[in-house]
């Protein structure tokens, strides 16, 4: 099969990174050859992979080495569970340089080192929550990620994010060939989340891949640094994410998502409860006027 | 050929807007018109941002702070802080002259760069600032301070210059100068120097253990906005000595650090360059009380004038003073104009320079019965036009951030003898057949201010002017088509 690259957004917090490399775990499991790309400072998309507290990145790598033309593609990249490729892009400490261009030139390292070889399957990119700057979106870009899962919960927050995303890929999808490939309902409980981020996917115009029930299980394979396809292979849990791998294969929904109005969104999150119907006579009021 | 009358001059200004889209046309309309000395109210709006896909001669906020204000501080060392390019094209391009020694204990025509590389974007550039401070005290120990002039992506990743400036500041114990010049502030070179004027008050007359040089005295004076391109300074600095002032500080052309710490306690600033350094002498008007006046050391009518302008803040032996100076060289200047003036008289001239020339240089063409019928400034402010009005003559015409279009159209139909402009118009006119003068570096030539300046400006102009070369433009096989055309005729 032909290469597929497909993105991984999401509020922080979310369980991208969590959900990346369980469901990556799962592919790997079904035979599949797959490269994970972590585009985040933090390097912490590939420890579940790799058993390690962080991979050596891209660009610490090439600042040792004087410039990321003097790296290697083996240099930067480490193999884990079920022979996954891992890389991270790296970057700077919170509050000095840019960390965007870490990720624009990490990528086209990775590009001119020819990564993206024949015999991969899967390329993800496990993105930063916040596409701050033009450097996160550059996996979305011409060549890169055709498909986007946007990792979400039933939290109000969660899916703001969602559907700022969405509006994101919409910039790209008319200029390149970037599609929204559905949502991952990754289970905070709230009620009938099922439902909810069904009526958002629906809105948006795409669909809930799949809902990712929530369990102890995955932080315990944390701990030890395992996804839980290779924690404990016969949990519920891996069942779940060798579900979504199944579909994430067998996916062929790819759209141009139509991003909610803030109001629609509101009414949507009335609809569910999650938001109280606005009283606009408090706004602005202090706690020693209120009666 | 003829003036053209005001209805010519405005038909002209529409005729080359019409080519423009409806937008741009309206928005390069307020740039140009026609000069009305009889007018109060601002005859062009100027200051604003550049037209997208037209060729503009502007500089930017670095190229003001780096290249016009600091860099001529000769005994600084002037660190262009991010990628090389930006501090190596524009290396000792200016002609600030200086006494010194290079190397040793000047500096300026140096290029120091923090080099930067992908990785230093990523992570960051301050270690690397610190390093480059470090090196700098250990292989030119004689240097007297350094300033960090921003490029562009340091304001994008948010490097803690002043951070890193002052601790170094602290360990080399001289001062370490941060300036937020970054390049893509502003619409040109002129909100550079306005942040170059606020770093020299807010980390020269401000700091502390700043050495007392030089005992305060009753005829005190600075020159502030003269960068001494070919020497200016020099030629100006005489005259003002010879009338009986003291000159204790002049910068930034072969300026130092200590000259400028030491100009909040002179009697009176002396502004060349206005639009540079008008900032930082109202700072010192209103922190120190130091009056200061604008002075034009171009052609001897304005010398003489400015000399008596600046006599005028002091007691009569400085009046008597300008008086005995002017004198001294009226006989000069009566021989100048007397060999040049037949050889330039009734020649048009075409200006378009920076923040200064564009109004300061008309006087000296007078001087030798030539005329001004264009001008502009690249980065000029309201004040600056406002000050060009009355010296200009009527039905003139004036454009701001004029486009290359614009200018050529223009030149097309004035027919000026003579352009004065930079090296990025040159070629282009000269290859129109039209003679040129660099009036940013004096091409090559100078010092054009002051009486000595003058006689070397006279043969220059006389030089360009009436070079034997502009009968030769047509080349032979045009020519012989050219003169059959004519026989026909």
């Amino acid at each position: 099969m032909a290469l597929r690259q497909a993105a991984i957004y999401g509020k922080g917090g979310i369980g991208k990174s969590t959900t990346t490399q369980n469901l990556v775990a799962a592919l790997a499991e079904m035979g599949k050859k797959v490269m994970i790309v972590g585009c985040d400072p933090k390097a912490d998309s590939t420890r579940l992979i790799l058993h390690s507290k962080a991979q050596t990145t891209v660009m610490h790598l090439a600042a040792e080495a004087g410039s990321v033309e003097d790296l290697e593609l083996e240099d930067v990249m480490a193999i884990g569970y079920g022979d996954v490729r891992c890389v991270e892009s790296g970057g700077p400490e919170p509050g000095v340089g840019c960390a965007g261009r870490g990720v624009i030139t990490a990528i086209n390292f990775l590009e001119e080192e020819g990564a993206y070889d024949e015999d991969l399957d899967f390329v993800f990119y496990d993105v930063l929550g916040d596409v701050v700057c033009g450097g996160f979106a550059m996996p979305i870009r011409e060549n890169k990620a055709q498909e986007i899962y946007i990792v979400v919960s039933g939290e109000m927050m969660a899916m703001f994010a969602a559907n700022n995303i969405a509006k994101g890929i919409v910039k790209y999808a008319t200029s390149g060939s970037v599609r929204l490939a559905g949502l991952i309902c990754n289970s905070r409980n709230t009620d009938r989340e099922d439902e909810l981020i069904e009526a958002l996917a629906a809105r948006l115009g795409t669909q809930m891949i799949h809902f990712v029930p929530r369990d102890n299980v995955v932080q315990h394979a944390e701990i030890r640094r395992m996804t839980v396809i290779e924690y404990d292979p016969k949990a519920k849990q891996a069942d779940e994410y060798r579900a979504l791998a199944q579909k994430v294969v067998a996916n062929e929904k790819f759209i141009v998502p139509t991003p909610l109005e803030m109001d629609d969104l509101e009414d949507l999150l009335m609809e569910f409860g999650i938001l109280e119907e606005e009283d606009e006579s408090i706004v602005g009021q202090k706690a020693e006027e209120v009666v | 050929m003829a003036n053209l009358s005001k209805e010519e001059t405005q038909a002209l200004i529409q005729e080359v807007l019409e080519v423009y889209p409806e937008k741009a046309k309206e928005d390069r309309a307020k740039h140009l018109s026609i000069n009305d000395q009889a007018a109060d109210t601002k005859c062009v709006t100027s200051n604003r941002k550049s037209l997208p896909g037209v060729m503009t001669i502007r500089g930017c906020a670095y190229a003001g702070s780096k290249g016009v204000v600091w860099g001529p501080i000769k005994d600084m060392i002037h660190i262009s802080h991010g990628p090389v390019g930006c501090g190596q094209y524009s290396r000792a391009g200016r002609r600030n002259y200086y006494v010194g020694t290079t190397g040793v204990n000047s500096f300026g025509t140096m290029n120091f760069t923090s080099d930067f590389q992908e990785k230093d974007i990523v992570f960051g550039g301050d270690k690397k600032l610190s390093k480059l401070l470090s090196e700098v005290e250990t292989l030119f120990p004689l240097h007297r301070g350094v300033s960090v002039q921003s490029e562009c992506p340091i304001g994008l990743i948010g490097d803690d210059i002043e951070a890193v400036s002052k601790a170094s500041s602290q360990e080399m114990g001289k001062p370490v100068i941060p300036v937020r010049c970054e390049g893509f502030r502003g619409v040109s070179q002129s909100l550079g120097h306005h942040i170059a004027n606020d770093a020299i008050r807010d980390h020269v007359f401000e700091r502390e253990g700043a050495a007392e040089t030089v005992e305060p005295g009753p005829y005190d004076v600075a020159i502030l906005g003269d960068y001494n391109i070919g020497g200016d300074a020099w030629s100006s600095r005489i005259l003002l000595e010879e009338m009986g002032l003291r000159v204790v500080s002049q910068w930034s052309g072969d300026g130092t650090i200590a000259e400028m710490e030491h100009t909040p306690k002179v009697k009176l600033n002396l502004l060349h360059c206005y639009r540079s350094m008008n900032y930082i002498s109202r700072h010192m008007e209103e922190k120190y009380g130091i009056p200061w006046v604008e002075y034009n050391f171009f052609g001897p009518t304005k010398v003489a004038e400015s000399l008596r302008k600046i006599a005028s803040y002091f007691d009569d032996s400085i009046k008597e003073g300008a008086e005995r100076v002017i004198a001294k060289y009226q006989t000069m200047m009566d021989e100048v104009i007397a060999k040049y003036k037949p050889r330039l008289e009734g020649k048009k001239v075409m200006l378009y320079v920076g923040g200064l020339r564009p109004r300061h240089v008309i006087g000296a063409y007078e001087d030798l019965g030539m005329e001004v019928v264009g001008t502009g400034y690249e980065f000029g402010h309201n004040d600056d036009y406002e000050r060009t009005t009355k010296d200009m003559g009527n039905a003139t015409l004036i454009y701001d951030d004029v486009t290359g279009f614009e200018f050529e159209e223009f030149v097309k139909r004035v027919k000026p003898d003579l352009i004065g402009s930079g090296v990025k118009e040159k070629y282009i006119f000269q290859k129109m057949g039209v003679p040129f003068r660099q009036m940013h570096s004096w091409d090559y030539s100078g010092p054009y201010h002051g009486y000595d300046g003058f006689a070397i400006f006279a043969k220059d102009m006389d030089m360009t002017l009436n070079n034997p070369c502009w009968k030769n433009m047509t080349p032979p096989w045009k020519a012989s088509a050219e003169e059959e055309q004519q026989a026909v005729a």
